[in-house]
């Protein structure tokens, strides 16, 4: 049983400058994680750099836990880019705009590894 | 060695053109000074694509650009219901011939601003926006309210060069001067330069917004203790602050379209801002990310008569965001062919969008491999516009800017490519007497 928060995707400086080298180990160290707050670390059981299972109604996806003092309790933040987009929902509402932001998930430790891009990308074919 | 002044960064919104460069032997050796860490990556480049390709038996085989021409217009004319998508990270040169090219095929075409600011275009198209351009901002604004934006990881520039920080003909004594507002979920780099730093609960912004309007207007008593996780002591201290400006300058990000009420948001906070015209000068502009999507909805709009998700098919523009933005399209899995460019819609759709991208014949116009490529079907390299192509591109203030080329390329620009597909659909379309 995992622990639940309301996720949120973003821009961060190093997710920016690799905007345009999306398959670099750089980008990979950078987007394929999941911020939170010491206390939701604490309920978890995860030390920085363990693997989580991060689950919404939409996809699951496995990333690195980091914790970061300013992501209040009960919220994630993952940088946006394929990992955090597994997750969320293609319905707009009528607005043409997927909520990025705001999504229900479900947060557990796992001892799984996280998928490189090519991987994750190899998902959704076939 | 040459050194380049006056270089203008082709990434994000701000469109910064004050770079220096230096080039030798048509390298870009050295980002001087202008540029942000993340433009000055830009300006430097990046790995890319290196051969045009098609996919064959699962794999992208490297082909001639004549190949690939043929191929993509094959699939374009073959298609019954064509997306044509991104256009925000070249010039409106080339944006003008990609809706050409989705007249001719009688295709959808939508920008990147459907997951990033299409909300505020709807808010706008609605209310109206009460805005400026960021020079008016610079030397004038004392009072600076960043929404739902993180500039600092995000548009690390704009504070410098446009608002908090930067010094200008009335604001000469820069953020000594000025007030800063920051509200957001997340304590970021942003909020820790705040003077009010307004942490909302996720999600409540309407609330918010909401509440400042109703103390702009007098109307305090009607404002509980609490509003959204903001308290009202807060809250009356932004709104003094909002008041007591000699000229405000709110700017809104992501944290506001991609979530709750979307558009709605954004008509609450043009209306806060319209209620603190009953005090003092106010604007609000929206934070654009690519540095050309403001491009692309002007092209689009002078060319269809709407910003984005425009449908073609039926002889005239068709506009419905929610019905023909590309995730709406995607999800219902209507469309049977693709073109991609200048966006990555792999790294940046939903999950449940890429499902039915990949089943589909996808044609990527492109100068670096991404995310999108991993399911591409023909794959076109190109220059990248404002190191190695020039052109005209909109910051995200609407301003028109000219992007400069500063070192010459062995890849064609994105006008070319575009210019040789319209020319081969039409051949194809002749030839099949339509």
């Amino acid at each position: 049983m995992g622990t639940k928060v309301n996720l949120i995707s973003g821009r961060t400086t190093v997710q920016g400058r690799n905007l345009d080298s999306k398959m670099s180990e750089e980008y990979f160290d950078e987007v394929a994680r999941c911020d939170l707050n010491k206390a939701d670390m604490e309920k978890l059981g995860v030390a920085a750099d363990e693997s989580v299972k991060v689950k919404t109604s939409h996809g699951e996806v496995i990333v690195k836990a980091k914790e970061d003092a300013g992501t209040p309790e009960g919220i994630a933040f993952m940088p946006m880019g394929p990992w955090a987009n597994a997750l969320v929902s293609g319905d707009t509402h009528g607005a043409g705009m997927p909520s990025y932001k705001g999504i229900d998930a479900e947060i557990e430790k796992t001892g799984d590894k996280v998928l490189h891009v090519k991987e994750l990308m190899q998902t959704y074919m076939g | 060695m040459v050194e380049v002044t006056d270089v203008v960064c082709s990434l994000c919104g701000c469109v910064c053109d004050d770079i220096v460069v230096e080039v030798e032997d048509n390298k870009v050796t050295k980002v001087k000074r202008g540029a942000c860490s993340v433009g000055k990556s830009k300006l430097m480049g990046h790995n890319r694509i290196k051969s045009p390709a098609i996919r064959v038996n699962g794999e992208l085989k490297d082909c001639s650009y004549d190949e690939a021409i043929k191929k993509a217009a094959e699939i374009l004319a073959a298609s019954r219901r064509p997306l044509l998508y991104g256009w925000s990270s070249t010039v409106c040169e080339a944006d003008k011939v990609g809706v050409e090219l989705a007249e001719e095929l009688g295709a959808v075409i939508d920008n990147t601003a459907s997951v990033c600011h299409g909300p505020s275009v709807l808010a706008i198209q609605d209310v109206g926006l009460p805005s400026c351009t960021l020079g008016e901002v610079k030397n004038r604004a004392d009072v600076i309210i960043y929404w739902g934006a993180n500039p600092a990881e995000a548009h690390a520039n704009h504070m410098k060069r446009y608002s908090y920080v930067s010094k200008g003909f009335w604001t000469e004594e820069g953020k000594k001067a000025k007030k800063l507002v920051v509200v957001d979920v997340r304590a970021t780099k942003t909020s820790k330069m705040a003077d009010v730093f307004l942490q909302l609960d996720q999600g409540k912004d309407y609330l918010v917004f909401s509440a400042l309007r109703a103390i702009l207007y007098g109307h305090e008593d009607v404002v509980p203790d609490e509003v959204g996780g903001v308290s009202k002591k807060d809250l009356l201290e932004t709104a003094e602050m909002m008041k007591g400006a000699k000229f405000g300058a709110t700017f809104f990000g992501m944290g506001v379209t991609h979530t709750g009420a979307r558009q709605n948001n954004i008509v609450n906070a043009i209306q806060m801002t319209r209620a603190a015209h009953t005090h003092t000068k106010f604007t609000i502009t929206p934070m654009r990310g690519h540095y050309n999507v403001a491009g692309i909805n002007q092209v689009c709009t002078w060319e269809t008569g709407f910003p984005f998700a425009v449908d073609l098919t039926r002889g005239y523009a068709w506009y419905n965001p929610g019905e023909l933005s590309a995730t709406d399209l995607l999800i219902r899995q209507e469309c049977d062919a693709a073109m991609i460019i200048a966006s990555d819609p792999g790294a940046h759709f939903p999950g449940e969008s890429i499902k039915h991208l990949a089943k589909i014949p996808v044609i990527q116009i492109d100068p670096y491999p991404n995310p999108t490529t991993e399911f591409a079907d023909v794959v076109f390299p190109v220059a990248v516009s404002g190191v190695e192509a020039e052109g005209n591109v909109y910051r995200m203030d609407n301003i028109p800017i000219r992007l400069r080329k500063l070192i010459d390329s062995e890849y064609p620009e994105d006008e070319e490519i575009l210019k040789r597909i319209l020319d081969e659909v039409r051949a194809i379309k002749e030839k099949e007497g339509k």
